[in-house]
């Protein structure tokens, strides 16, 4: 056993308002800049949809992933190592920036200068890469916002596999839900293992995935085999970029700008503590169904003492231990199993983890009687489809979405016997195997959600491997040759540089 | 005179400045260390134009430094007498040749006529690309000429000037004095295209090369702190 630590991830789907002023923060700190504005490490699509880029979930097309073969091994769908350096010339399953979009601006210039006319100006939009007009805008991060476009195109929508979709297209039956994507930092990152440079590493102290900036030479083959396409290739440096998890802020105990910034506060971050040396086992289960389960195998107890003394002995430091034992994504994920994986079935292990979203009761609209299963209503009869939920969260198996949605609605109608109708109702609880302690727990952090209990993050103990008063004068975080004294004079031997503000600790 | 200094001096200049202008660019510039793809913004043509080009460009530079550098003796040894290895050498030349061509006209065209392309191309990676494609043209020109001496006698002093240049011999230069026009304007382009190597996009050849590590390495990679500095 090898334990490692890293800062996963929770999203509370029940919660989210769909504002994107994650998406916004995030983009106004990290991508405002020229080759990325296409680029949005953190977005907000409306579900049921294709998303951004469009049909990113349907890995026929784009090969994302890993794929288990006959012997059992698994392989990156993009296919096997020689085959990867095979497609490095011209790369089969890239995508255009016409599946993301090709960015823009609008000309606002024209709103001072324009004449007098018998309507007002309009800023039409232009081209960011060729400074040209653009007549139309087909495609964004956020298209399809609150069920924008025809159903027909929506349903292309890889999560409606085994679903009897076209009821959904009707008025009545229809549904929606937020789903907002970063980076998932996977334990088995698909990224990773195609880079044909190996400029993408994962950091053993946090777990976050980053790509070496100066070690990239563009080769493309991670945006390929990344399922969730969380990888973008910046078209003006040549370089691919991916959210950072914004790892400054991590490092020194904040929580990242976009889940500090989260206005309905359904973002959670918490250290889990895993066996490291079987990943590769957990990935590679023959059923993807089972890789829910096996990927919470690998999360280790925090509290259990024998843990505990071998995370020491592996070099996790004290703190991170007692914030694993403090962790909310390790109770939403471990105790009480209502966080689960986005796509399982991608063999990636992804660390970031949603809350299914409860949404109202189909058959309250239709006839006027609540469904009830026992004294909580009939998850069941939720306007969305619990098989779309599962297909999206645990690889198309149900039960572990219904009995995650199941327990949040007796959490709620407990809670609201205690606070509304002043009586206890502990046999809400008995039904879905929770401890009136556990739902308290859940309450607090579900509900009330303050802000100590959403974010557990440990600060990094860089003064175990650095000589901190060596660091002392030298450069800070920065970009790119940021760092480098070749890239401080104006004019250089080697081509057109990139923008790059050095930041230089004083 | 600019025979003795072209043939005699500039190869040496050329793969020096190939040489440390690598070294250095990598060592102090390598976030500019790339191969600038330019599929993102538009796939159309790239996918034949990129594969042929790489293609017929990599077996033209290995056909070339076997076909130049191997001794006589050697290929002698091993039946190939020198006529039929000229023979050999212009097969080869021109099928590779023609796949290269073939892919750089779909690539030169994409870039001049994509709007997209165009506008984020450097100047740098237009001349990079044309000079290419002259070096390629007047190489694909000398089949024709080597037609008209099928004895192998061009070829002979070529090679024997390449392993003279190559082994630091001198006199280099005199060994292709009689060698014709179309042969030595083609080798003074070859010998710039190192020149011009580390101040363009052709870097990321090297690095091209590099990734023959990825089939051995494993498939997930850890940092630590204490051993990334």
């Amino acid at each position: 056993m090898k334990i490692r630590a890293q800062i996963g991830m929770v999203l509370n789907l029940d919660k989210c308002i769909g504002c994107h002023t994650c998406s916004v923060t995030c983009k106004n700190v990290w991508t405002s800049r020229e080759g990325m504005e296409y680029a949005w490490f953190n977005n907000v699509e409306t579900k049921p949809g294709i998303g951004f880029p469009k049909q990113w979930e349907d890995q026929e097309k784009w090969k994302g992933g890993w794929v288990r073969k006959k012997n059992g091994k698994i392989e990156l769908k993009t296919g096997g190592r020689l085959k990867t350096l095979a497609n490095i010339f011209a790369n089969p399953n890239l995508p255009e920036i016409d599946d993301y979009y090709e960015p823009f601006t609008f000309d606002y210039e024209h709103l001072h200068k324009a004449p007098l006319s018998a309507t007002a100006p309009t800023a039409r939009p232009r081209s960011l890469i060729t400074g040209k007009r653009m007549e139309k805008i087909e495609w964004g991060p956020n298209w399809e916002e609150i069920l924008g476009g025809e159903f027909e195109k929506r349903s292309q929508d890889a999560n409606f596999e085994a679903v009897q979709k076209e009821i959904y297209g009707q008025f009545e039956n229809s549904f929606m839900m937020y789903l907002p994507r970063l980076c998932e930092h996977c334990l088995n990152p698909a990224c990773v293992a195609a880079c044909p440079s190996g400029s993408i590493y994962k950091r053993e102290e946090d777990g976050i995935v980053l790509v070496d900036q100066d070690k990239c030479r563009g080769w493309r083959m991670c945006v390929s085999a990344c399922p969730y396409k969380k990888i973008y290739y910046n078209w003006q440096s040549g370089k691919a970029e991916k959210c950072t998890f914004c790892y400054p802020r991590i490092e020194s105990g904040l929580p990242t700008v976009c889940s500090e910034t989260c206005v309905g506060r359904i973002r959670y971050l918490g250290v889990l503590l895993y066996d490291a040396d079987r990943i590769l086992d957990a990935a590679s289960v023959e059923g993807e169904k089972d890789l829910y389960e096996s990927q919470l195998s690998l999360f280790l107890d925090p509290n259990d003492p024998e843990i505990q003394v071998q995370a020491a002995r592996d070099g996790v430091p004290d703190a991170w231990i007692k914030a694993a034992q403090a962790s909310p994504v390790y109770r939403m994920a471990m105790d009480w199993k209502v966080a689960f994986p986005l796509h399982p079935e991608y063999r990636t292990l992804p660390m970031v983890w949603y809350v299914p979203p409860l949404s109202p009761i189909q058959s309250a609209a239709n006839s006027g009687v609540l469904g009830m299963n026992g004294a909580i209503p009939d998850v069941e009869q939720l306007r969305i489809p619990l098989k779309y939920l599962a297909n999206l969260l645990t690889a198309g198996d149900e039960a572990p979405v219904k009995l995650a949605l199941k327990r949040l609605l007796s959490m709620r109608a407990f809670m609201r016997a205690r606070h509304v109708e002043q009586r206890e109702a502990p046999e809400l609880l008995s039904e879905v195997g929770l401890s009136r302690e556990q739902v308290e727990a859940m309450y607090k952090v579900l509900a009330i959600a303050n802000y100590e209990d959403r974010f557990v993050v440990p600060t990094t103990h860089r003064e175990y491997a650095e000589n901190a008063f060596d660091l002392k004068g030298s450069c800070g975080f920065s970009f790119g040759n940021g760092c480098s004294d070749g890239m401080s004079s104006e004019t250089s031997l080697f081509g057109k540089k990139p923008k790059i503000i050095p930041i230089k600790a004083v | 005179m600019i025979h003795d200094f072209l043939f005699g001096i500039y190869p040496y200049i050329a793969f020096s400045v190939f040489i440390l202008g690598s070294l250095i660019r990598f060592d102090r510039d390598q976030y500019t260390w790339k191969s600038d793809s330019s599929q993102l913004l538009r796939r159309g043509q790239l996918r034949l134009g990129s594969n042929c080009f790489h293609a017929g460009i990599l077996l033209l530079f290995f056909g070339h430094a076997v076909g130049l550098l191997t001794p006589p003796a050697v290929y002698h040894e091993l039946g190939l007498t020198v006529e039929s290895k000229q023979w050999l050498a212009m097969i080869a030349g021109g099928v590779f040749g023609t796949l290269c061509l073939l892919g750089l006209v779909l690539l030169a065209h994409r870039r001049l006529t994509e709007a997209r392309i165009r506008a984020t191309s450097t100047s740098m990676d237009i001349f990079i690309l044309f000079w290419i494609l002259a070096t390629l043209g007047l190489g694909l020109a000398t089949i024709a000429v080597s037609l008209s001496h099928p004895d192998g006698g061009v070829m002979l002093q070529l090679a024997s000037w390449a392993q003279h240049v190559v082994t630091l011999r001198g006199g280099a230069a005199e060994l292709i004095a009689s060698v014709p026009l179309l042969y030595r304007v083609h080798l003074f382009f070859g010998m710039t295209l190192f020149l011009l190597f580390p101040f363009s996009r052709l870097v990321h050849v090297w690095s091209g090369f590099g990734t023959m590590a990825y089939l051995v390495r494993p498939h997930q990679l850890v940092r630590t702190r204490g051993r990334a500095k």
